[in-house]
């Protein structure tokens, strides 16, 4: 089973016969942005049920893109102190500590809570956090363990990263045409064009582009542009030790990853799903999509992302609309206007 | 695994996609148990219990591998009349002597074995015993049998091939541990019984035939009073299992830095030369054939030392080495007792130790009771400390922790100390040996920046000058250093020696100068010269072996032409133990090497580890030496007997087979002995900033009610020197803390993200608390435990600092190896910060002052 967004959004007919369409599938990425012998589309396939959690990627993006380190903060989310994607952070390990029933074959509910939600609203300096009186304040919510041990801890571990949508809305609404289209399909800022104009962050779906603080101008993944033009993996990928992170063209990691579904639910771990493969799905299929365990939403993933450009045709369908009967309204005031 | 060593355990997963079943057993639900098949939470400090407990099960389900434990084990071998277990004496072993705290094993031996009168272990007995020297055996070398087995003695021992004669190892074994059952292990460990037997179940299932089961560990199991033995049951249950000697068995030490391997092989340890030759003692008036005769069995390889300790000497001392000065065997510095790392620090503290080289080592926060080791680098004359950046262990004497307190001050120590940065291992050329003794060459990527050296360029040029300022000194105390063959070609603008030519020297040379291939060429006459004997055969040919990168696509699954293993790039040793007793793989699934009739020789995928012509039937004749010495089913080649000791009847300071006790500081009684903790423990000194804790049932026992274990995290590197200093590493994992359950924290009042400060007899720290259910409370005894986790990474200095918990430690150490007890420590803990200045000290004493703790505690037999 896959995890797909096509059931839960309605959505305007895609127009096919346009080459740069703001929704749907979409096959040839690179072609339609304007290569005409563009390469295979290259993405991530991220696996997380082999995922030990080590950041390796995230050492070896910063490394590799001279990423500046950006704050020592202990968050008390698990061993997640690096908080999520940003413009200092382009790949990021989620920890999410789980209790599951004892002897399950499938974690189908939810946790009762997680360490986000421990976490929460004890920010602030740790000499702030002296001790509460309550318990309940102590502990966070976080649930206790049975003292039969009839529960069974699940550790989820996932590295995140920008999906290289194949609909990025932040390359459409990049004014000044700083993000663009690679031939390998993935999605890139060019800092030396960016003006800091923030149009971009919020047309994410997924919160991953960011302006970097003291600098202003947008920063994020570039799947390594600079090494797959040399015929390298990127830096995570290369130096992630389980193969959690696979690279490649993005149509053979689709295969292995429904390959790798199918041999994890014959062998009982009936809860693997894919994440954003899907070319249906809201923002077309991401060039980065994962393998997870649980709904998106416990590793701090939007459920059913959308590219917030889809509708632009209809907005300013709407706003012509607008314009015409307002322009209407004004005529018809100054028609009755009586004299 | 996964937590400490990431790129290894990319194996693991692989396994586990083929299949594998993985199973965790820690304390803590680490990044390891994510990807288990099964976590088992335990007590700090019992796996002798839990391992005991699955030998028991074996033994009494018959799950054992009886063809391979009857052929390649020491299972049938008789004892004597007069060995008694701890089970005939409530927790001790015969021998003990209670005065001088140690065993003595001559009842351990095997029956109808005769220990050698004329010379050699006999004779250091009778005059340890003349000094009453506690000292010597002491440096009893337990690190001494890496690559073989102690002596023991002379003869051919008694055998039952039944394994029904009461006295014979096999029914000695079933006895000793028969206790050892699922209610004790639930008593004891805090495991379920049927969590228990689920990972007998796996064990064994998984044993065989066609299926073999690997333990792996980190260092920690060693890092006990009862280290060793931890080991030592777990090869008992692998050689019962027949997982020895077999492709997917084995115990794998996952040791704790990249190339700590290769410092034992070629060691950093007091006690040995290159190759696990034994380092001489002083106090014997002993020459070259009196040493090897004392220290070579008659069996086996080891037989052949002499060759290796010859050619070691001549690798040191080439031309000035001559047959008629014993090659220079009195050059060799003598043991005068063990002078371990925390032996050391106790000679610093009484002033006798007056200089010390720090190589990329922290003591000030990567030690055992770090402050006794500032405290004793505050008592030396100079000390040079060789690191990246300014470590605790430099800058103890303006900044430390004993500044703060008052206990030092900056004006009062005389220490010199001189800082020198080092080099990476990128910016030098040079081999890491891994746990599964493979050398991998590294090349040099960019050159050291500024100032910074690597260890090979500082320690040769620091000889060279020592050198030269000792030319021409006629006296003959300055030989051994004037002697020396200090030639190494240097290149660049550095001057960097060609760490090459040191490889060339390791391997050896035969007499016409070229690379010999096979530890088998060396000569004891003087002609051939190695620096390492394991090692020879890494410059075969005059071709870095360990810098073979051949993918292992493109060979067989062995992959031999990956890098080079020790000895003679053998991948799985003993692997004779992979063939039954006729020669045969045990099953297609599993072979490994097998005897091939029609070319009378063993071949198979693997180098065979055994020599090449001797058939399955042959047997040795009793008066034969050395290789010939062995029959064609003395799989353990390296071993004085040729056979897995289940038993071992020498060795070891502390027993012949592992028996709980219980750690040195504890909560609980030890349930199966009536004897606390290990009777033979190493104790140091008594000092005030070194006691020891009432335990279990003892008055002021319940003052440190918890179990603290400390560990390291995939983001930072062992003391930190590594790590703490680098922004991408720091930020990942910031400051120190400490990890407690969900119950704990509300049994103490402790808030997530809050302040907890801990507390031991030796010190008391403070941390961040992580709140989490990855460290379980345990129904230990009836009652629930809780148990601390502790990094130990950090400390005062760096990019992310924070308290070392090192300072929380004793000095009780594991006999065999001087190795400190870090891993099951009791403590206290409470919500906030600790105290400052003098009043931590003081907080300290109210807490000894508190459990009555004075200078005898803890310290009982």
């Amino acid at each position: 089973m896959t995890h797909s967004d096509a059931g839960r959004t309605p959505r305007p007919e895609p127009d096919e016969t346009r080459g740069n369409q703001l929704f749907g599938p979409q096959p040839n990425v690179a072609g339609a942005a304007g290569y005409p012998d563009a390469p295979p589309r290259m993405g991530f396939f991220t696996d997380t049920t082999v995922c030990i959690g080590c950041k390796a990627c995230e050492v070896a993006c910063k490394e590799w893109n001279a990423v500046p380190e950006d704050g020592l903060e202990l968050t008390g989310m698990s061993y997640d102190n690096t908080q999520g994607l940003g413009a200092d952070t382009w790949r990021h390990v989620a920890f999410i500590e789980q209790r599951i029933p004892a002897g399950r074959d499938s974690a189908a509910g939810h946790p009762d809570v997680d360490v986000f939600d421990a976490a929460r609203g004890l920010g602030g300096s740790p000499e702030a956090t002296a001790p509460a009186t309550g318990t309940a304040a102590l502990a966070g919510q976080i649930s206790p363990v049975s003292p039969d041990g009839r529960t069974e801890l699940r550790w989820l571990m996932s590295s995140d990263v920008c999906k290289h949508c194949t609909h990025a809305a932040c390359l459409d609404v990049c004014p000044t045409g700083s993000l663009f289209r690679t031939e390998f399909g993935t999605v890139v800022v060019q800092q030396d064009i960016c003006n800091g104009c923030g149009y971009c962050v919020p047309a994410c779906p997924y919160g991953v582009i960011d302006q970097r603080r003291g600098d202003g101008r947008a920063w994020k993944c570039t799947l390594c542009y600079d090494r797959l033009g040399t015929g390298l993996e990127p830096a995570c990928a290369k130096a992630c030790p389980t193969d959690s992170i696979q690279f490649g063209p993005l149509d053979e990691l689709r295969e292995r990853a429904a390959d790798r579904v199918a041999r994890l639910h014959v062998s009982g771990v009936t809860e693997a799903r894919l994440y954003g493969e899907s070319p249906d799905d809201g923002v077309g299929g991401d060039g980065a999509f994962f393998l997870l365990l649980d709904e998106p939403e416990v590793y701090g993933l939007p459920p059913d992302p959308v590219v917030t450009t889809r509708d632009l045709p209809d907005m300013w369908r709407h706003a012509a609309v607008a314009a015409v009967s307002l322009a209407a309204l004004a005529v018809a005031s100054f028609v009755r206007r009586p004299r | 695994m996964a937590e400490c060593h990431p790129v290894g355990f990319q194996w693991v997963t692989e396994a586990k996609s083929r299949g594998a079943k993985v199973i965790h057993v820690d304390p803590r639900f680490t990044r390891t148990s994510a990807l288990a098949d099964l976590h088992v939470p335990l007590r700090a400090g019992t796996d002798i219990v839990f391992l005991g407990g699955i030998i028991n099960y074996v033994l009494e389900h018959d799950k054992y591998f009886r063809d391979y434990v009857v052929a390649y084990t020491n299972a049938p071998v008789m004892l004597r009349e007069d060995f008694r277990d701890t089970e005939d004496l409530d927790g001790v072993f015969s021998g003990l002597d209670p005065d001088n705290r140690r065993y003595d094993n001559a009842t351990w031996q095997y029956k109808g074995m005769e220990i050698q009168a004329a010379s050699g272990e006999r004779e250091r007995w009778i005059e340890d015993r003349a000094d009453g020297g506690r000292a010597v055996t002491e440096a009893a070398r337990g690190e001494a049998h890496g690559a073989g087995g102690a002596d023991i003695g002379a003869g051919v021992p008694e055998r039952d091939e039944t394994l029904s004669h009461p006295r014979c190892v096999f029914q000695v074994l079933k006895r000793h541990y028969a206790r050892y059952t699922p209610q004790m292990v639930e008593q004891i460990c805090g495991v379920p019984q049927d969590v228990f037997r689920q990972v007998c179940e796996l064990v064994t299932d998984n044993s065989g035939r066609d299926r073999t089961t690997a333990f792996a560990y980190a260092v920690g199991w060693t890092q006990h009073t009862v280290g060793v033995q931890y080991i030592r049951t777990a090869a008992v249950l692998q050689q019962l299992l027949g997982n020895i000697g077999r492709p997917g068995g084995g115990i794998l030490a996952l040791r704790g830095h990249a190339s700590i391997q290769g410092s034992t092989d070629i060691p950093t340890l007091f006690d040995l030369l290159p190759g696990y030759i034994p380092m001489p003692h002083a106090h014997l008036n002993q020459d070259l054939d009196a040493f090897v005769e004392a220290d070579s069995t008659r069996k086996g390889y080891w037989g052949n030392m002499r060759s290796y300790l010859v050619s070691l000497l001549k690798a040191y001392w080439g031309e000035a080495a001559t047959a008629e000065n014993d090659y220079c065997f009195d050059y060799l510095p003598r043991l005068t007792g063990s002078h371990s790392t925390y032996e050391t620090t106790m000679a610093q503290l009484e002033g006798t130790c007056k200089g010390y080289f720090l190589y990329g080592e922290n003591p000030a926060v990567g030690s055992a009771n770090a402050k006794l080791q500032r405290l004793g680098m505050a008592n030396l004359d100079w000390l040079v400390v060789r690191d990246f950046s300014l470590i605790e262990s430099a800058t103890w004497w303006q900044d430390g922790p004993e500044i703060e307190t008052g206990e030092l001050r900056t004006e009062d120590i005389r220490t010199e100390v001189f800082f020198l940065p080092a080099a990476a291992h990128t910016e030098k050329d040079g081999s890491f040996t891994n746990t599964q003794r493979l050398l991998q060459w590294h090349h040099q990527a960019v050159e050291p920046p500024g100032e910074a050296r690597s260890d090979l360029w500082f320690t040769f040029h620091l000889g060279r000058l020592i050198r030269r300022k000792l030319a021409g000194s006629a006296d003959p105390m300055d030989r051994p250093v004037l002697d020396l063959t200090w030639d190494y070609p240097t290149r660049g603008e550095l001057a960097e020696p060609d760490a090459e030519a040191v490889l060339a020297e390791i391997n050896g040379r035969a007499a016409d100068g070229h690379p010999l291939s096979s530890y088998q060429q060396l000569q004891d006459d003087g002609s051939t010269a190695c620096g390492c004997w394991i090692y020879c055969g890494v410059y075969a040919d005059g071709v870095n072996q360990a810098a073979r990168r051949k993918p292992g696509a493109e060979q067989n699954w062995v992959a031999g032409e990956w890098a080079w293993a020790w000895p003679a790039n053998r991948r799985i040793l003993y692997n004779r133990a992979s063939a039954d007793p006729d020669g045969r793989p045990w099953s297609e699934r599993k072979a490994l090497v097998w005897w091939d009739a029609e070319q009378a020789r063993w071949v198979g995928h693997d180098i065979p580890d055994f020599p090449l012509g001797t058939p399955p039937q042959h047997q040795a004749p009793p008066d034969a030496t050395g290789a010939e010495a062995l029959s064609g089913t003395d799989a353990f080649i390296m071993q004085a007997d040729g056979k897995a000791w289940l038993y071992a009847p020498s060795g070891l300071t502390d027993g012949p087979l592992p028996a709980h006790y219980e750690p040195q500081d504890s909560p609980f009684r030890n349930l199966l002995y009536g004897r606390q903790r290990n009777p033979v423990r190493h104790v140091m000194p008594p000092l005030p900033d070194n006691r020891y804790q009432p335990s279990a049932d003892e008055p002021g026992a319940q003052v440190f009610p918890y179990v603290a274990t400390t560990y390291r995290l995939t983001e930072h590197h062992t003391a930190g020197g590594m790590s703490r200093w680098l922004p991408y590493l720091a930020e990942l994992q910031p400051e120190f803390f400490c990890e407690v359950s969900p119950e704990l924290a509300a049994e103490r009042g402790l808030a997530h993200t809050g302040w907890a400060t801990i507390v031991s007899a030796r010190n008391v720290i403070e941390a961040r608390v992580l709140v989490t259910d990855r460290v379980p409370p345990l129904t230990v005894q009836g009652r629930t435990l809780h148990q601390i986790g502790l990094p130990y990474h950090w400390g005062p200095n760096g990019y992310s600092t924070g308290d070392a918990a090192n300072e929380l430690l004793h000095l009780s150490l594991d006999p065999n190896t001087h190795i400190q007890e870090a891993k099951a420590i009791a403590v206290d803990i409470r919500p906030g910060r600790r105290p400052r200045g003098p009043a931590a000290v003081q907080l300290v004493r109210a807490y000894q002052v508190r459990a009555g703790i004075d200078e005898h505690t803890g310290t009982e037999m």
